[in-house]
């Protein structure tokens, strides 16, 4: 039997690490439960004060138009509280995360729980949000969660027409009348102090697994896109100022409590109710 | 241009804000299915053509009921006169023989 020269215990060491390298150190639990939550709390934010346009649009097509983003966001809230609830382990499901928390415990951005204003201001803030949305959920299809990769995968498509049919919106408004100009860019000077806190960075853990995407890559492909339509739409685009952040937090303005006193009302005063 | 004369009057109260001028209207043409001809599904009402396209996928293919959309100026569309009827539809009326009806199928062919 041949002898094998004796493996020095460090050099066998430094293979073992070669050939089977450490994992990456697992980002915390929590840390992918509060991600999927904020994606959740977005799109289910933004979808509740879409609806709201149901009945009051300007025309029946935009009606059509706007509770069908709705809708789609809404569809996009389920899946991803779902996926959060399960995260979590508490047994949570996503009409439990919707329908049972309080305004503090909402991770969403401060944008989508602005009010719907005019139809201006109603679409300067789908095309500023759902722009980004978009870039999000295209870049959040190729996530290291399946789950997370297949809603965003789905989502994509949607995501995809809403940015369109706002940035078509934007361009006919702002090189529309006067009026319409001027409503346009009233949606936007009020929007603008928002745009920050869309890409504030996510949980590094979670960006270095390849879990969450990490919003500050984004934002030179967003800034490309904006200045676009507005040129298109003869806008200016508003000058930077001092960004107000704090809703991933949970530092909402006044307008989040009433959205939710709305929403919530009906499974918080008859628990479990069907139909 | 007797079509164009017939053109819907425009200028109709739109909504909540008395004054604003109706968009022109827009016939609304959806395929079902690859393979299938576009039919007349509805018309909609939209400022130019891009979002007339815009608002017949929101309010016609909501229930995944097409493949492709085309739209039209509703304007553009040049109509048999109703009143003329009788002189254009009646005379096929006793015209049976135009149906493919009269010949005998030999009994080997299943499906024609």
């Amino acid at each position: 039997m041949p002898s094998l020269p004796t493996i020095a215990p460090e050099v066998e060491a430094r293979a073992a690490a070669v050939l089977h390298p450490a994992p990456p150190p697992e980002p915390s639990h929590e840390r992918a439960w509060e991600y999927a939550l904020r994606l959740g709390d977005d799109a289910l934010i933004l979808g509740q004060r879409l609806s709201e346009w149901c009945g009051h649009a300007p025309a029946l097509e935009i009606d059509l138009t706007l509770a069908n983003i709705a809708l789609d966001l809404v569809g996009q809230a389920t899946s991803f509280l779902g996926h959060a609830g399960a995260l979590e382990g508490q047994g949570r499901d996503a009409d439990a995360l919707a329908f049972h928390r309080d305004v503090l415990d909402y991770a969403n951005c401060l944008m989508v729980e602005q009010p719907n204003g005019d139809f201006g201001q109603t679409i300067s803030r789908q095309f500023l949000f759902s722009t980004f949305h978009h870039l999000q959920m295209e870049a959040l299809a190729r996530s290291a969660d399946p789950t997370l990769a297949a809603i965003a995968a789905k989502a994509a498509k949607e995501t995809a027409y809403h940015a369109e049919v706002a940035a078509d919106w934007v361009i006919r408004l702002g090189d529309g009348t006067a009026d319409s100009a001027a409503r346009m860019a009233a949606g936007l000077e009020w929007h603008w102090r928002f745009v920050d806190e869309l890409f504030e960075p996510a949980d590094a853990a979670l960006v270095a697994a390849g879990i969450a995407v990490d919003p500050p890559a984004l934002r030179p492909a967003w800034d490309a896109t904006i200045a676009a339509v507005l040129a298109k739409a003869t806008l200016a685009t508003p000058a930077p100022r001092r960004a107000v952040t704090g809703g991933r937090r949970g530092h909402h303005s006044e307008h989040l409590g009433h959205l939710l006193a709305v929403m919530q009302h009906l499974p918080r005063s008859y628990p479990g109710a069907v139909w | 241009m007797g079509a164009r004369s017939r053109r819907r009057a425009r200028g109709q109260t739109c909504g909540a804000q008395s004054g604003v001028k109706d968009w022109p209207l827009w016939e609304v043409f959806l395929r079902a299915r690859g393979g299938l001809s576009h039919r007349h599904v509805g018309s909609v009402h939209a400022p130019d053509a891009e979002l007339a396209v815009r608002h017949a996928r929101d309010t016609y293919t909501r229930r995944s009921e097409g493949v492709s959309l085309w739209v039209v100026p509703s304007a553009a569309i040049t109509a048999s006169d109703p009143g003329q009827s009788g002189a254009m539809f009646d005379p096929a009326d006793d015209k049976v023989y135009r149906h493919p009806t009269f010949y005998t199928i030999p009994d080997g062919i299943g499906h024609i």
